[in-house]
């Protein structure tokens, strides 16, 4: 088989900028391009910036139907997500100080969570059923009278669940609580029609569909109008909600990504769940295989599966020709088992021996076939070094073992 | 073809950032969070990055942490010395750039008290005008090194002593400055510094603080721990490089690019001195090489940018972050200029594409406006 290795199958953690877009973004670049000043009123160089920055923001909007004015730049979906729960959690301070999230949340929305505990506010932190989906009945039950906002994202950048936001959204405007989503991983994978959702304010990323990296929006609803404390402040750029010179190239690739998602979302759907459904297909016959996270509610693109009785390092090193991720990129530094597996109740075996795959728009089925013969072949490898495959195979209850301490 | 003097607001970029950007912009860059090859190699082009950036002002690759711009590199450096203290004092100078001013009337909603270090007619802060505004719980001072709009640097190694007896912490917001004087952040006695890609021929949407590692320092944004905690989200690699490579093109260039930026002030100033209805602003200051500030008594600012632009070339009348706005420059207010002569203010800044043919065209054409506004007086009968 002829493949180049490593194959990268880490699309969850960042994208190839599509050659469309890189080459729009070139044109900004140049000497010869616009290299103006978008906010520059006095002359010519500015003016033609910022008309390609208000036509990147049409088609920011269109991806999600909303309208124009409700996009704001920012440099990523981390900002996104600081500015909308510190700035709605700050403006509203008087309705109350309660939040609701869940525990799968993206380290950006709990992290700014965890500053507003400091500040005096009052976090809760939900619990996922096992296959990562949102109880409605227990969101429901967890808000209060002072329950000012939620935030839940749309799809959850490890094990690929989609939430229902078109329900929690309904709870919400019923009870009169700002709803912020981290569409991050849903944005380009997964229609979202703002026109009909109840959702308030929504983060978004380029880098995660084919855009460059550094370079978010947020969407802040007009009608009804939230309002927001900004958090950087400084010439009054996007109508004082964030202050700082636009980058003109960052933005036009931002349009063009999101401008092409809506050209192929459908096609490209259909071709990625392929080669996932082929994927897992090649290991029906391995045993102890979990998926983990609901598998119907799952963005096309992402199979995080853990393979019991393997070591979790060891099989990183093993598939060093893949480039895939045990957990979120932002902590997989890290040697924690994932905090997301865990709030799924995958004890620590499990949670250590996941693996996230995700594919994308130029993953090849060549790609995949090579991929599940190595992966099969190196775990047949490490069980059969492996002591604790040993004994789960003659019939031993591992949990009931008691371990000698050294 | 339109002539760009207006390099204090943005710069085009340099051909070798270009090359470097779009390497990176091509094949798949990884995330640098990743531990597999492509995060590495994302990674190792971040750390090549930090060392350029960090030699062009004599700091430490560790001090830098990169932000998406200068505006958010000044609202991390006011929003760093809060770190969950109780509010105190700020002294900021009269003449900062917005992206100063504006965090720093937020921390005032917070609480906090802001002391305006004020400036003299030449737009310079003395000595004693910092002494002056120092209290014993004064945490931090913010004085940018050379100003946008009057081009003038101030002697920021002395500002910085006086603000570290009090035991303040000392700001300098260096984006107009970096690339067009030397640098040196290890000696200056700045604590926390700001720099901005786009104005040194790198890209838009990428900046850094360099931080003295010793303060304890509360992050802006969170999320993820990248930049050592300081500073959370996915990186801009490609921005970041292109900032790399624009930061060692302004080391190794420096004297070149102020030889040059100098002879053509001079030729400029020397034309324009014909005229005594021209005010050169702060000129008796020392100024950035690329910098002048004037007005035409007479004419209105909006009007002799309409002039310039019908002419091809293209100044503004501010910072571009204000440039929607009216009302004469704070900067100008704070030098005590006359309300109606600053309404006049444009700024011209030039780069390393600047010719003397430009020079000539400038100063021919605002040679006209003047020979315009004479014949208007002497048909008033004035």
């Amino acid at each position: 088989m002829n493949v180049k290795t490593p194959i990268y199958l880490d699309y969850s953690a960042t994208t190839p900028v599509d050659p469309r877009v890189a080459e729009r973004m070139c044109t900004y670049l140049t000497p010869q391009g616009q290299f103006g000043n978008p906010a520059s009123r006095s002359h010519v160089f500015g003016w033609q910036a910022d008309e390609a920055v208000e036509e990147a923001r049409r088609n920011v909007a269109a991806l999600v139907s909303a309208d124009p004015r409700e996009i704001i730049w920012t440099s990523g979906a981390t900002e996104s997500d600081n500015l909308a729960i510190k700035g709605a959690a700050h403006f509203y301070q008087k309705k109350g100080k309660h939040i609701v999230t869940l525990k799968t949340e993206h380290k950006a929305v709990l992290d700014s969570c965890r500053q507003l505990e400091r500040e005096g506010y009052e976090v809760s932190y939900l619990e996922p059923e096992a296959n990562g989906l949102l109880d409605l009945e227990k969101f429901k039950q967890a808000l209060r009278d002072d329950t000012v906002l939620a935030s839940v994202m749309h799809v959850n950048n490890e094990v690929g669940v989609i939430q229902d936001i078109e329900a929690i959204g309904e709870i919400c405007r019923e009870h009169r609580i700002i709803f912020h989503v981290d569409a991050a991983q849903g944005a380009g994978k997964v229609p979202i029609d703002l026109q009909t959702l109840k959702v308030d304010l929504m983060s978004f990323s380029a880098h995660k569909i084919y855009g460059p990296k550094g370079i978010g929006a947020l969407y802040v609803r007009r009608k009804p109008r939230i309002r927001l404390e900004a958090q950087m402040h400084g010439g009054g750029h996007e109508r004082g909600l964030r202050s700082g010179t636009l980058a003109t190239h960052q933005i036009v690739g931002m349009g063009e990504a999101f401008r092409l998602a809506r050209e192929e979302m459908d096609a490209d759907n259909e071709r990625i769940m392929a080669l996932r459904n082929r994927l897992l297909d090649g290991f029906k016959d391995t045993e102890e295989v979990y998926v983990n996270g609901d598998l119907d509610h799952r963005v096309a693109g992402n199979l995080n599966i853990s393979f019991n009785y393997v070591e979790g390092e060891s099989l990183i090193m093993a598939l060093r020709d893949l480039a895939v991720s045990s957990g979120s990129a932002c902590t997989s530094a890290s040697l924690e088992p994932s905090y997301v597996l865990r709030a799924l109740g995958r004890n620590d075996e499990l949670a250590h021996s996941s693996i996230r795959f995700s594919i994308g728009r130029f993953t090849t089925e060549e790609e995949i076939d090579y991929t599940v013969d190595l992966v099969r072949s190196k775990i047949g490898k490490l069980r059969d070094l492996s002591p604790l495959w040993e004994m789960y195979k003659d019939g031993i209850d591992l949990n009931s073992v008691q371990w000698a301490a050294h | 073809m339109k002539l760009y003097l207006d390099y204090n607001a943005s710069t085009p970029l340099d051909v070798r950032v270009l090359d470097a950007m779009t390497d990176c912009l091509s094949g798949t860059a990884g995330n640098p969070s990743s531990t597999h090859q492509f995060g590495r190699a994302a990674r190792a082009r971040l750390d090549t990055a930090r060392e350029q950036v960090a030699a062009l002002v004599g700091a430490q690759a560790s001090q830098v942490i990169f932000t998406s711009g200068g505006t958010e590199a000044n609202n991390l450096a006011l929003h760093a010395v809060r770190s969950g203290r109780q509010p105190a004092r700020l002294a900021i100078s009269a003449i900062e750039h917005p992206s100063v001013l504006e965090p720093a009337r937020a921390l005032v909603a917070q609480g906090w008290q802001l002391d305006l270090i004020e400036v003299d007619d030449q737009c310079r802060v003395a000595p004693g005008a910092l002494i002056e505004k120092l209290y014993q719980d004064t945490r931090l001072v913010s004085v940018m090194t050379a100003n946008n709009e009057t081009g003038v640097i101030q002697d920021i190694a002395g500002l910085a002593e006086k603000a570290r007896s009090v035991g303040a912490v000392f700001h300098s917001d260096a984006i107009q400055a970096a690339g067009k004087m030397v640098l040196d952040f290890e000696s200056s006695g700045v604590r926390l510094m700001t720099l901005s890609a786009h104005k040194i021929y790198g890209p838009k949407g990428v900046g850094a603080l360099i931080v003295d590692k010793s303060l304890e320092l509360e992050p802006l944004m969170v999320g993820g721990g990248q930049e050592k905690g300081f500073r959370a989200g996915t990186e801009n690699v490609a921005g970041i490089v292109g900032f790399g490579v624009a930061a060692e093109l302004a080391k190794t260039q420096l004297a070149e690019r102020v030889t040059h930026s100098r002879r053509w002030r001079d030729r400029l100033e020397t034309g324009l001195a014909r005229y005594p209805e021209i005010s050169v602003f702060a000129k008796h200051a020392e100024r950035l090489p690329n910098t002048v500030q004037l007005a035409i008594a007479g004419i209105d600012g909006e009007t002799l940018l309409m002039q310039l632009d019908r002419a091809g070339i293209a100044v503004s009348s501010g910072s571009a972050c204000s440039s929607g706005k009216t009302g004469p420059s704070h900067v100008l207010t704070a030098m005590g200029v006359d309300a109606e002569l600053a309404r006049g203010a444009i700024r011209i800044s030039f780069g390393r594409d600047t010719t003397e043919a430009d020079i000539e065209l400038l100063l021919a054409t605002l040679g006209q406006q003047v020979k315009w506004i004479q014949k208007a007086g002497q048909a008033a009968g004035w």
